[in-house]
């Protein structure tokens, strides 16, 4: 069978992030944390594209973005 | 997500609002806010103030979050540029550094004690009842009738974008988070 490209999405932190660490508290997977209070930083390998940071982001600069898995 | 103690600092932000109704004097613990955030920032804490210990965000999370206060849209663009931002904290420092003066001339002797809450830095709200005497100096008390009404004015704006927008929105132009951050952001250039 011939493999087909599977697309996933994972978020995205936007450069306006005020590193409030709001999103760091909803992930499910721990896969988002705070690079040196400038940031936040997102651990690709283990985010699944829920959205929940994306969602509480008080800034709303998390988006999801299609990536190839 | 397990709970831990510092999820409950909602509860100390709520009483210190409600004792600075009953006496000001206990506006001076609102200095903790201020020092505890900076400390953390220069001492390779990070933004861990706002990340873990805001009593004040936690407030505005529970209250837009769970009680459904929060109509949880989107913050203009504008609030969350830079020049907002770094504007806003200029601006309160400015609103500080002339509290922190009129604090000097009630020390100096050279002003009254004006037993009023300034809300929003325009609207003086009559706050006497809080203000028993005090052995020690009226400056004292109107550093804590200042200090308190930084606090008040915040709060309200606060709650006022928590209604607005996401529960949450004051941190975004919040004068001591972007503070912190400029902070980690010149130690982590550095390094």
């Amino acid at each position: 069978m011939e493999k087909t490209a599977v697309k996933r999405k994972k978020a995205a932190v936007a450069d306006l992030c005020v590193a409030c660490g709001c999103c760091v508290k909803v992930c499910p997977l721990q896969a988002i944390s705070i690079w040196k209070g400038v940031k936040a930083r997102v651990d690709e390998s283990r985010c699944v594209g829920c959205g929940r940071c994306a969602r509480e982001c008080p800034a709303s600069v998390i988006s999801l973005k299609e990536v190839q898995a | 997500m397990k709970k831990r103690w510092y999820d409950y600092l909602w509860i100390a932000s709520l009483i210190y609002l409600i004792l600075g109704f009953f006496n000001i004097l206990f506006a001076w613990l609102g200095l903790l806010c201020f020092f505890i955030p900076l400390l953390l920032a220069i001492f390779g804490g990070g933004k861990g103030y706002c990340n873990r210990y805001c009593g004040r965000g936690q407030l505005f999370a529970l209250l837009g979050g769970r009680v459904g206060l929060s109509r949880k849209k989107d913050v203009p663009g504008w609030m969350k540029s830079k020049i907002f931002r770094y504007g806003f904290l200029i601006f309160f420092f400015a609103m500080f550094f002339q509290m922190l003066w009129t604090t000097y001339l009630v020390f100096a002797g050279a002003r009254d004690l004006g037993q009023a809450v300034t809300l929003l830095w325009t609207f003086r709200l009559p706050w006497h009842w809080a203000y028993h005497g005090t052995l020690l100096h009226p400056g004292v008390a109107q550093f804590a009738f200042g200090f308190y009404s930084v606090m008040l004015t915040s709060t309200v704006l606060g709650l006022i974008t928590m209604v607005l927008f996401k529960p949450r929105s004051w941190c975004v132009y919040c004068p001591m988070g972007t503070m912190t951050q400029l902070i980690c952001r010149v130690k982590a250039g550095k390094e």
